[in-house]
Order: C-alpha cells, then structure tokens, then sequence
C-alpha cells in the first residue's frame, strides 16, 4: 500500500479520534439488552399424554398459531403438563425431547401391511387399516368361539386372541375398552401400564 | 419504565450507571447432587427450549454424553468414580453456567451489552453485541462459554431469561424428574439446602454442604454436595473459584494506563497544534521529495 506523509496523519489521528469517543461511552450501537421473547406467547396449547412408556406423563404441545382455518400449525415445543398427577410437570429425557420424534423423518404417518408370503409394506388408508382389524378379528372369533364348554355350561368364551389396552386410557376409556372386550367374550386382557 | 423485561445490573464493557431503584426477586437454583440419576433429561430440555441440538457423539467408555459443554450443549453430566471411606461412589454433577454474582465473564467482555447481569441475578450473553474475542472463556473461573464455530459468537446457559421472565422456572428444572434441580428466590433455596444438609448429614454424610463460593461473590446456581469440604471430587469443581488475575490486571490497571496514554497523546497534540501550529511545508521542499519520489 502507497500511503503519503498526511494520508498517514489523516489515518491516525480518526483512529485516535474513534477509540478515544468509543472510550468516553459514545459507542455506535450502544444496543439495547433484552432476553429472547417468550416464544410460547399465544401460542396453542394441547393437552396430550407422551407416547413413549406405561408411566403415561401428561404433556404440553405447544404450536403455531390459534387454529384458524386458513393457517395450519406446526408443533414448535413439548414440555410436561403441570396439572397432571402423574408427572406433575416434570419428564424424563425421551419425554423431553418428545418434539424431535413427532417431527423425525422417520417417523410412521401411516398405516402400512405386509401381506402373508410378501416382503414389502404397503401403504393403506386408516379405514382400511381399521375394516382389515375388524375382519380378522371376526374371522378369528367365528372360527374359534366357545359358547358352552364341553360340560354344557354355558361359557360364551373367545380366548384365541389377546388384548394389550393403552396405558395412556383414562378410567373412563379404559371402563369402556374392558365392556367391549367382554362383551366379544375375550378373556385375555392385558395392559400396558403393568408393564 | 425499563425498556426491557428484566432491570439490569451490570453491562459488559459499559462505564454508565444502570438504574439501580427497584428491587426485583434474586432467584437461583439449587442441584441436589445426591439426588440426581444422571438421566440427563434436564440436558435434553435445554436444548428443546434454546432450540440448539448438539451433534449425535461417539461412546467414550463413560456415561459423558455429551462429553464436554458445547455451543449447543449449554448443561452436561458430569460422572465420576471416586472411593470415599472405602466405598466406591458415582457423583453426578450436572455442569453448567454458575450465574456468578460477581461474573468474570463480564468483566472480561470488551464488547459493550455482549454480557449483561439482570437484577434478578442472571447472567446473559447477547450474541448480536458479540465479537467472539473469547475473553469471557478466560475470565470465567468454571471454564463454561465456548465459541460456536459457526459464528464465531460465545453461548452458555441463560437460566432460561426468557422463561424467568415471564415467572416460568428454567426447563431444566421444570422436567427434572428427581427433584433434583429445584428453582426459587435464592433465599428459598438456601433453606431448602439447609433441609437437605440435614437429610443428608443424618445419612452419615457428616461434610454434606452447600455449594455458593464467596470468591465469585456468590452463585445464582448452588449445589448441595455429599462431600463439601472436597468439591473437587466433582469432576474438578473449584474449591475456591475466583476471577483469573490477568483479568484484574488488564482491566483494572493495563486498560486504564493505555487510556490515559490514549489521551496524554490526544492532549499533548492539542497542546502542540495551539502553540505551534500546523507544519507548513514549503513549496520547495515539496517539489524536491516529489522529485526524489519520481526517481
């Protein structure tokens, strides 16, 4: 660099100059402190229980916007819900991170089957998810109920198939998942939250 | 009226008073370390909240994971195996920023507002003031800040200022499925570490103590430790943490030295300039260094 002798001066003493009025307190962005901005303000919150183990914590899913109909929202935090017995606000380091496994590119969206003899998932509707269950179900019930046992007492039993009931359920949900299953006469009846 | 959710103490950097009037809580939290399993859900809640991931590690052989702090991971577990009165014990200390009354960090930071102390106690690094010299690293006594590679910019814990503010308990705390992160007024704190030392000594932990050095002048994060009188136990907890010397000596004695150089140089040139003028330079003269200038 070709500087002259005043260029020189010139430099120095705006340097000097500068420093000297930064020094004084004069500072050019004498920017404001502020902490981030609470990012869950007006945000939507739901109720919901975690997925992961039988202990069922109760959580807090926080997302974007107020449920309009032209803005769909996007799940943006996940914390333990207070005001659940449970946990009581509190969550354990899966439950915690629970907003990465709702969000993980690998994560199941949709019904799938793999049919007897094929090695490929197929892609279904939840109807049709939901017609297929129902229909082994029944085929499996009509093939194997046992209205009187081989004294002639009168037993209407479907114990060929098992029933493993969420521990998520409320008493209320679970009351009603125990009236069905014995109304179909199965006597296998299991569920998660003893596990 | 403030222009800001929380008062503010001290400014890195910053010669003006801050309003000092109001008197807002003092908050702190406490870590029970013998009351923490190590499940390092506060460490996920943390980043959860601050929205930062840290990279998927490798195994080190130990239960370190993430192994140190990081620009992401601002709370780490911190596993040691130690032998206490013949028996082999597994401390479990959960690292992270103290929030030190006294924060060396701040001294350091020659970036006015990168760091900032609210009157509440916490201790902040606003990263759009920052300059990512890293002089915080050096003036902080538990080694906590890192500098993200990404832009060059100094992040540790918050304390969760955000949530603090709005009078929500840092997510660490909040998801701690032990109890063992507790938060409140830092007065509550001290005396529920005071049930705990109880509890503990009881239990034949005759040294259990609290954790709140007076070298920093007190910390806005306090432990109740098992073995008091040897924090060191705890994967290197400084006994007696202070503000590294060089710290003092730079801006308590270099900084003001260069600044009156700074402005004796500034004075003695006014002084020189009045009684003296500027240096006129004859036309002679400047043709003859032009004319050397062309050879």
């Amino acid at each position: 660099m070709n500087i002259t002798r005043r260029q020189f001066f010139k430099v120095c003493s705006a340097g000097l100059g500068g420093s000297s009025i930064a020094l004084m307190g004069f500072s050019p962005t004498a920017a404001l402190a502020e902490v981030r901005t609470f990012k869950l303000a007006r945000a939507t919150e739901t109720r919901n229980t975690c997925p992961y183990c039988s202990v069922s914590c109760g959580v807090l899913i926080y997302s974007t916007g107020d449920k309009s109909k032209n803005a769909p929202g996007e799940i943006i935090h996940i914390e333990g819900d207070p005001d659940n017995p449970v946990n009581r606000g509190t969550l354990c380091p899966k439950g915690a991170g629970l907003r990465d496994m709702v969000q993980s590119a690998n994560r199941l969206k949709w019904p799938e089957v793999r049919e007897a003899g094929s090695n490929e998932w197929k892609r279904i509707s939840w109807d049709e998810a939901l017609d297929r269950v129902a229909r082994h179900m029944k085929k499996d019930r009509d093939a194997n109920f046992m209205a009187q046992n081989k004294d002639g007492v009168t037993v209407n039993r479907w114990s060929s198939t098992g029933f493993l009931a969420s521990s998520a359920a409320s008493n209320e949900a679970g009351y009603l998942t125990v009236k069905m299953l014995r109304a179909l006469g199965m006597t296998s009846i299991d569920t998660q939250a003893r596990i | 009226m403030a222009l800001q959710s929380l008062d503010i103490k001290q400014r890195s950097a910053t010669t003006s008073p801050t309003p000092q009037a109001r008197i807002t809580l003092e908050v702190a939290k406490l870590i029970d370390v013998s009351a923490c399993i190590g499940c390092k859900a506060c460490t996920v809640a943390c980043m959860e909240w601050n929205d930062v991931r840290e990279e998927v590690g490798n195994c080190h052989g130990v239960y370190d994971n993430p192994v140190d702090l990081t620009e992401n991971a601002w709370t780490v577990m911190r596993f040691s195996e130690v032998e206490q009165n013949d028996k082999l014990e597994w401390l479990i200390r959960k690292d992270g920023c103290m929030h030190c009354a006294d924060p060396g960090c701040l001294k350091a930071c020659p970036a006015p507002g990168a760091i900032v102390q609210y009157s509440n106690g916490i201790v902040d690094f606003h990263q759009e003031n920052c300059i990512g010299c890293g002089y915080c690293i050096t003036g902080c006594p538990f080694n906590v800040p890192r500098i993200s590679k990404k832009d060059s910019k100094a992040y540790k814990c918050t304390l969760c200022s955000d949530r603090v503010a709005v009078n929500q308990a840092p997510a660490c705390v909040k998801a701690c499925p032990t109890g063992a992160i507790q938060f409140g007024s830092k007065e509550d704190m001290k005396d529920y570490a005071e049930h705990r030392i109880t509890d503990l000594r009881e239990r034949g932990y005759d040294k259990a103590g609290l954790y709140d050095p007076e070298g920093v002048g007190g910390t806005h994060v306090m432990y109740v430790l098992h073995h008091a009188d040897q924090p060191n136990l705890y994967a290197g907890l400084p006994a007696n943490p202070a503000i590294s010397p060089l710290v003092s000596l730079w801006k308590g004695f270099a900084k003001p030295l260069a600044t009156l150089a700074l402005a004796g140089v500034a004075l003695g040139s006014l002084f020189h300039y009045v009684t003296k003028g500027p240096n006129e330079v004859s036309k002679e003269i400047e043709d003859e260094i032009e004319k050397e200038d062309a050879k």
